[in-house]
């Protein structure tokens, strides 16, 4: 008989984050089913999913091409490989971008309620950054009350997604650098309106639309670009403005962070304005009362992906780990809850919590997944939600089972919080130290680094590995989501961590008391990196594609991943992929995004499975770039 | 020439179950590769061969794999002796000693193998022999998402086979009993 796939992972084999294999072998022992179990499962996996020559866009499917050059060739409608690739690749994007873009109007409609003294939950935190935004935005401050200009902002900000011209969107007139500007008005991908963009991606791939996959990619950049300068650079600069822009703060990271004798709440998922109030209600007198009255010494939350960077950077909230840890939290036995919004949920969490005592509380409309208890959050009522949510999480004490916890004791120390504004403000208020290290040569290029964990890749190892290859190599490394977990995890985010950095790097890092891998923020917060970009090309006096930098998502999968890649790439800055995309099945789109795009946005992708060779790749390519200004290699 | 056995394993094919997906394909021409990867294979030159192939028919999807005959025909007037078979019994050529005269297609009673025009040898299933002696599953086999393909020793497979088999006579019997008029 076909033999039996072995179900036991090594853990060695899966991941490089210390204490879990523990929490692995108890989830085995306990009869529970991980991702990586779920991954064995599913191997090997579908030949014309990975090279992208399936198409289901329409009843006449679905069809798919022979990736060996027999037939079937063609689709029924006569679409080649290149044309099914190119379709499914930018619909990616389009999914990627739409994620980002619903997150930034779910906190811009909160904002604008604000701005109407229709929110009182919620409150302008930072008025010195709306007024900044205001200003690039050529809405008047002067003499204004706050409310008022905020006002104004709401409505400029509203119409990115609703405008009905050919104009381009206003945050990218206000924030693209003008020669970047040039470049996407001549290829004609500059972004008019985030919906529209994404809606137009799926128009040109309906049966029957658009066939040339040039035309379909440059659609695919366009929606990209919408993301990355105004649907995430909106979610991140309202979410400064009503909770604060980070500054360096210290925190600790790992499953240790779990409190034994103390009620545990995860928040999970991304939008700030959910896990900001679970934070503020789980540590009110109130609440924490209530947890010793059910026997706990109080309550602890700890964050777990994208929205865990968020009360990380802003209040410091410890984070409990990345996207491939959310079921090994419940396996320690000791959460109570864990509080999701949306993005990066496993609907498995429902099957895992069942086998512990933990509740999966969603409370998203956008977000129900069957089997967890869902408490709908208002943000007009967020405080009495928050507390109702934590309330339920304190109730659930009582139900935890000795015997079945353990939290295992690791976890690190880091420091968070390197939005632009501290990353200024550590150079001393100007971009300028900064430039000059990297004209001198003092450090040879700046890397960002985002992402994910898949299962495809050890995990953590893609992200550490490179990281430590590139600051070894004097290159600085910045990055958001789970990359920044990531380097949290391996104590690559302290100034301590410096002492694995070349001299060059060693040195700026000791100067200004920085570690040499920076923590910018959640995935959305790629939008700070696009910030810092522009700001160094226009202090440098030359265009993004020109600078020695590079960027990187080692151990990509989601969608919004390759909406990051693509508006990256568009903005001028290689990006290297650590898991190969679905494209392999077209050689014309291959060729495109490794080869062409270059002529036109001054960037390409490059794929490679091997952070080291990645890192080697990308310092060559960096030192090509300071040849090319002139500058010492 | 091994005098003609037949195999001890089997690939036994349940039609019912197969949704033609094609993925046993890909998972061939990937196994027969130079590179074994499904990224760089498409890329190849020669372009590796599939030699399982699936067939619509009325309702039934049919994948269509060499039968590894226990006299086979195309081993018998294989004039240069390149149709062999291994020491487990399975069919395979020679590609060294293959001349491309396709003797073999012609008298092939499913019509498997043929000569591949991009280099002149014939092509077939190799029942995964490599693999096999590895410990693995044949690649078609690994690769059916829904056991439509099932591998294993002729005697244990049928063994299980006829099992579930019985069961579903037992089945009717039942079923028969409950409908039909008790023998006075």
């Amino acid at each position: 008989m076909k033999s039996p796939r072995s179900l036991r992972i090594k853990p060695e084999d899966v991941t490089t984050v210390k204490g879990l294999d523990k929490l692995i072998y108890k989830a085995e022992e306990e009869g529970v089913e991980l991702a990586w179990h779920r991954f064995m499962k599913q191997q090997p996996q579908c030949g014309f999913g990975l090279l992208g020559i399936c198409c289901r866009n329409c009843a006449m499917g679905p069809c798919r091409i022979n990736p060996f050059g027999g037939e079937p060739s063609r689709g029924v409608c006569g679409a080649t490989a290149d044309t099914i690739v190119a379709r499914n690749l930018i619909r990616m994007i389009a999914a990627g971008a739409a994620a980002h873009s619903d997150h930034a109007r779910d906190i811009l409609y909160v904002f604008r309620d604000v701005a109407w003294g229709r929110n009182k939950a919620y409150k302008i935190t930072d008025p010195e950054k709306l007024k900044w935004l205001a200003g690039k935005l050529g809405i008047k401050t002067v003499g204004r009350s706050i409310m008022d200009v905020a006002k104004d902002v709401a409505a400029v900000l509203e119409k990115e997604f609703g405008k009905q011209d050919e104009e381009p969107l206003a945050l990218v007139k206000a924030l693209a650098p003008r020669k970047r500007l040039a470049v996407w008005l001549k290829a004609g991908i500059c972004p008019r309106n985030i919906d529209r963009e994404i809606v137009e991606i799926m128009h040109r791939t309906h049966m029957g639309v658009d066939a040339d996959p040039v035309s379909l990619i440059a659609q695919g950049a366009r929606a990209a670009l919408a993301d990355g300068w105004s649907g995430s650079m909106m979610a991140t600069l309202l979410s400064d403005i009503l909770f604060g822009t980070p500054k360096p703060v210290k925190a600790t990271a790992n499953l240790g962070v779990l409190k034994e004798d103390y009620v545990n709440i995860i928040v999970h998922g991304h939008n700030p304005l959910l896990s900001m109030k679970i934070v503020e209600a789980a540590m009110s007198k109130e609440m924490q009362e209530l947890a010793r009255k059910y026997g706990a010494k109080g309550v602890n939350v700890a964050g777990m992906c994208c929205t865990g960077n968020e009360v990380l950077m802003r209040l410091g909230v410890p984070i409990a780990g990345s996207m491939l840890m959310q079921e090994l939290a419940i396996v320690t036995g000791a959460v109570e809850a864990i509080v999701a919004d949306y993005q990066c949920i496993m609907p498995a969490l429902v099957t895992v919590a069942q086998c512990y005592h933990t509740k999966l509380i969603t409370t998203e409309k956008k977000a129900k997944i069957p089997g967890a208890l869902h408490i709908e959050f208002d943000p007009a009522r967020a405080d009495e939600c928050a507390r109702e949510i934590v309330r339920i999480a304190i109730e659930n004490y009582q139900n935890r089972v000795p015997e079945k916890v353990f939290i295992p004791k690791e976890k690190v120390e880091l420091v968070a919080g390197f939005s632009v504004e501290a990353i200024l403000s550590a150079l001393g208020g100007t971009l300028k130290p900064l430039a000059d290290a990297l004209r001198s040569g003092v450090i040879k290029g700046v890397v960002g680094i985002v992402g994910c964990n898949n299962p495809k890749v050890k995990h953590t190892y893609g992200h550490v590995e490179l990281t430590k290859e590139l600051i070894k190599r004097d290159i600085l490394v910045v990055g958001t989501g789970c990359w920044a977990i990531a380097a949290a995890l391996h104590g690559l985010l302290t100034p301590k961590a410096a002492s694995m950095a070349g001299p060059g790097l060693r040195k700026l890092c000791a100067k200004l008391g920085i570690p040499p891998a920076l923590h910018m923020g959640s995935c959305v917060d790629c939008s700070r990196m696009l910030l810092l970009l522009g700001m160094l090309a226009d202090e440098l006096g030359v265009d993004i594609s020109d600078l020695p930098v590079a960027g990187s998502a080692p151990e990509w999968m989601s969608e919004k991943a390759v909406s990051i890649g693509t508006y990256f790439v568009a903005s001028g800055v290689l990006v290297h992929l650590g898991v190969v995309p679905p494209v392999l099945g077209s050689e014309k789109v291959t060729k495109i995004l490794t080869e062409d795009l270059e002529a036109i946005v001054g960037a390409r992708f490059y794929v490679e499975t091997d952070p080291k060779k990645a890192a080697e790749y990308i310092a060559e390519y960096i030192e090509e770039k300071r040849r090319r200004l002139g500058w010492p290699v | 020439m091994a005098p003609a056995t037949r195999a001890q394993y089997i690939i036994y094919i349940d039609y019912e179950r197969c949704t033609g997906c094609r993925s046993c394909e890909i998972a061939c021409a990937v196994a027969h590769s130079a590179t074994k990867s499904i990224y760089t294979a498409p890329r190849e030159k020669p372009r590796p061969k599939p030699r399982i192939r699936v067939f619509r028919v009325g309702e039934l999807n049919v994948p269509m794999r060499c039968l590894h005959c226990a006299n086979a025909p195309c081993v018998r007037v294989c004039p240069t002796g390149a149709m062999h078979y291994t020491d487990e019994g399975f069919v395979v050529v020679d590609e060294a000693k293959c001349i491309g005269c396709g003797l073999c297609t012609l008298v092939c009673p499913i019509g498997h193998p043929y000569v591949d025009p991009e280099t002149g040898k014939a092509v077939k299933c190799t029942f995964c022999y490599k693999r096999i002696r590895e410990g693995k599953l044949p690649a078609c086999v690994e690769a059916c998402p829904v056991d439509a393909l099932i591998f294993g020793k002729t005697s244990e497979v049928l063994e299980e086979v006829r099992a579930r088999k019985a069961s579903v006579l037992a089945q009717a019997y039942l079923l028969g009993r409950d409908i039909l008029p008790s023998p006075a």
